[in-house]
């Protein structure tokens, strides 16, 4: 294709985004954007997927049947949202098991918040409250997000996570209102969530490199800084309403602004995490590889029973 | 001893222990659809679980709840049968187990369905739709494992080779069936045996799968005497009761 | 791992109750079409979404080429005799 006719296709499909008309999947789209959507839900794939196994660490000792139901329904919903958004991906031309090997590799990532260790009962507690609450922030506007079906698995997403964090509240204000052992469970649990949580929405917006483009794609409705504060205002005072206490002694309610100002984010540390030197890092990639290689027999007995299924059909 | 209590225990335990074995694959499955089938199973034997006990607890007259019966028992008044507490080992051997688990319990539910105690005939006939479904998946595994490739023909093979011993138990019965088959709680159990035979014949024709010719049969569960499997079991299931006895979740 | 271990994509869709159409809802991997009703099931009605479902091999799906939209459903624009609206009655006229 010529450069000029490029040219003209791209202010179209930039019409269509300032019109808030949909992208859909046979539609001309430029590589960029097909390149960073298939990262971005890529990456929010594994995350859910990845995401299963810190809380999936406490399923066989949840304290009571109910809380044992409740837990695995979400990680299994968790499971649900991965494959999702890898049928999103795949609508871009994207194959789900490599963008999988891709992780499993250390080329793509996912959300650095999973490679802490879940050290106790009360961080499935933290874990919903916290880590689902901020993820639902992120979420939230992505169900207006430009391409239709990334914006779709988002609205079944968000609709299904609308449970995840009031579980994970519910833990949290069950402990708080418990004995001192769980009350100090419940906080220590809160001390070690609170700032991966808050580093969650990533980088602040000067650093952030993908931000400006994607808002003009209109794949990013609003930037990291917004929808950190926004996270902040609305959970302190959760926070406060079941007596536990926000691991920042710079926390303070600005009056003027109506907002919370909270202290500096040690980005050391999530870049440390990021590059894979979290304290989970390994365990996580590694237990997901280790899921792909030891059900390869049973992908591969399945197709070639398909086969043969198919094959007898034929010669009847 | 409270024959009703006893049979509960049972049908509750093997849905317990099934269901935590199964939610041990959560995150780890072949591939995520079936990750998430293995779930909905598991989650099914949880439901199973918290109606079995808490009826279970009822019929006691102790004041116990489901939770207190799942999760505060030693181990050798656990009721349920060696199969279902047996490792997961690999994703043929879960199928093998589930399947020859499922086959079981549907012409179990189906009987039970007429029994006299109605809340058991209920929980009967709830158990049976979900159990339907367990089993289509279950037998449809073993049939793709064992008529799939070579690898999988002889890994499922291993398995049922290892898991028929246990199957003997599926058919237990003591004082405790003779006095609920008389007073009605029970009905007419004698056909289970040879719906299960039929179908896991039926079944392993398809898959190619030779039951192994071993007299050998193990039981135990249903009078408390267990694997070693049941102890690591229950440390897993018990550690927040035990750590943290007397509190609230 | 090479692309032919790989499980064929369908696409499913769902009808969410009686006297509804199916509709589309998202895809799967499945190594039949039985096996891709009962993913579906698992995956897309955990939450009583769904009491029927199609399953169709992505492969399968014919569409439309985008850009010759303006050729293909343009042209019925412009025929506005064929809506209601475009006729007019007398106000005193009702149940037409």
């Amino acid at each position: 294709m010529k450069e000029q006719d490029i040219a003209i296709l791209e202010q179209k499909f930039q019409e269509k985004i300032d019109n808030d008309i949909k992208i859909e999947p046979n539609d001309w789209m430029p590589d960029a954007y097909r390149n960073t959507l298939i990262r971005q839900i890529s990456q929010h794939a594994h995350s859910e997927i990845v995401g299963m196994l810190p809380e999936g660490n406490w399923i066989t000792r949840a304290p009571n049947l109910r809380r044992k139901a409740v837990l695995l329904a979400k990680v299994q919903d968790e499971a649900g949202h991965g494959l999702y958004l890898y049928s999103a991906t795949e609508t871009l031309g994207a194959d789900r098991e490599q963008t999988i090997d891709d992780l499993h590799s250390g080329v793509a990532k996912y959300s650095s918040i999973f490679n802490y260790p879940t050290l106790s009962w009360a961080d499935m507690g933290a874990v919903g409250w916290l880590v689902d609450g901020a993820a639902i922030m992120n979420q939230v506007p992505l169900c207006r997000c430009s391409y239709g079906p990334y914006a779709r698995a988002m609205v079944r997403v968000c609709k299904e996570e609308s449970f995840h964090q009031r579980q994970g509240f519910e833990i949290m204000m069950k402990l708080a209102a418990g004995t001192p052992e769980q009350k100090e469970m419940a906080q220590d649990a809160l001390n070690r969530f609170w700032w991966p949580a808050i580093m969650m929405f990533g980088p602040n917006d000067a650093e952030s490199k993908h931000t400006a483009q994607s808002m003009k794609w209109k794949i990013k409705r609003h930037t990291n800084d917004e929808l950190r504060q926004q996270f902040i205002d609305v959970t302190v005072p959760q926070a406060e309403l079941i007596g536990l206490t926000i691991p920042d002694p710079l926390l303070k309610f600005n009056e003027a602004t109506g907002h919370y100002e909270h202290g500096p984010i040690d980005w050391d540390e999530f870049w440390e995490v990021v590059k894979g030197n979290g304290p989970c890092n390994k365990d996580r990639v590694d237990a997901r590889r280790k899921a792909k290689e030891n059900g390869l027999w049973v992908r591969q007995a399945a197709l070639a029973h398909a086969e043969k299924k198919k094959l007898r059909k034929q010669a009847s | 001893m409270n024959s009703l209590f006893e049979y509960l225990l049972r049908l509750g335990d093997d849905s317990l222990i099934l269901g935590h074995r199964l939610s041990e694959w959560c995150g780890h499955g072949p591939i995520l659809e079936e990750d998430i089938a293995m779930t909905n199973i598991s989650l099914d034997f949880i439901g199973q679980t918290t109606t079995i006990l808490e009826l279970a607890g009822q019929v006691e007259g102790k004041g116990r709840t489901n939770d207190d019966l799942a999760f505060l028992r030693f181990d050798k008044e656990y009721r349920n049968l060696l199969l279902v507490e047996q490792p997961n080992t690999d994703f043929g051997f879960t199928m093998m187990r589930q399947f020859l688990f499922d086959a079981y319990r549907k012409p179990l539910f189906e009987a039970l369905m007429k029994s006299n105690n109605k809340q058991l005939a209920a929980i009967a006939e709830k158990s049976l739709k979900e159990t339907k479904y367990h089993l289509r998946h279950s037998s449809e595994w073993v049939i793709r494992l064992g008529d799939g490739t070579e690898e999988s023909h002889s890994r499922i093979q291993e398995s049922l080779d290892t898991l028929w011993r246990y199957t003997g138990e599926l058919f237990f019965s003591n004082e405790v069936d003779a006095e609920l088959t008389e007073s009605g709680v029970l009905p007419d159990m004698s056909g289970i045996e040879a719906e299960w035979k039929q179908t896991v014949d039926e079944v392993f024709a398809m898959a190619t799968l030779t039951i192994p010719e071993s007299p050998w049969k193990f039981e135990g569960g249903r009078i408390g005497k267990h694997s070693e499997h049941l102890g690591y079991i229950l440390t897993e299931l018990q550690y927040m009761q035990r750590a943290y006895p007397n509190m609230e979740w | 791992m090479s692309n032919k271990d790989n499980w064929p994509l369908w696409e499913v869709f769902i009808r969410s109750k009686q006297g509804l159409n199916h509709k589309h809802v998202g895809s799967l991997r499945a190594v039949d079409a039985e096996m891709a009703v009962e993913n579906a099931r698992d995956v897309y009605t955990r939450r009583s979404e769904g009491i029927s479902i199609w399953v169709v091999e992505s492969n399968n799906v014919f569409a439309s080429d985008p850009s010759e939209a303006p050729e293909l459903y343009e042209p019925s624009d412009s025929k506005i005799y064929r809506h209601p609206t475009f006729y007019t009655v007398p106000d005193s006229i009702s149940h037409m």
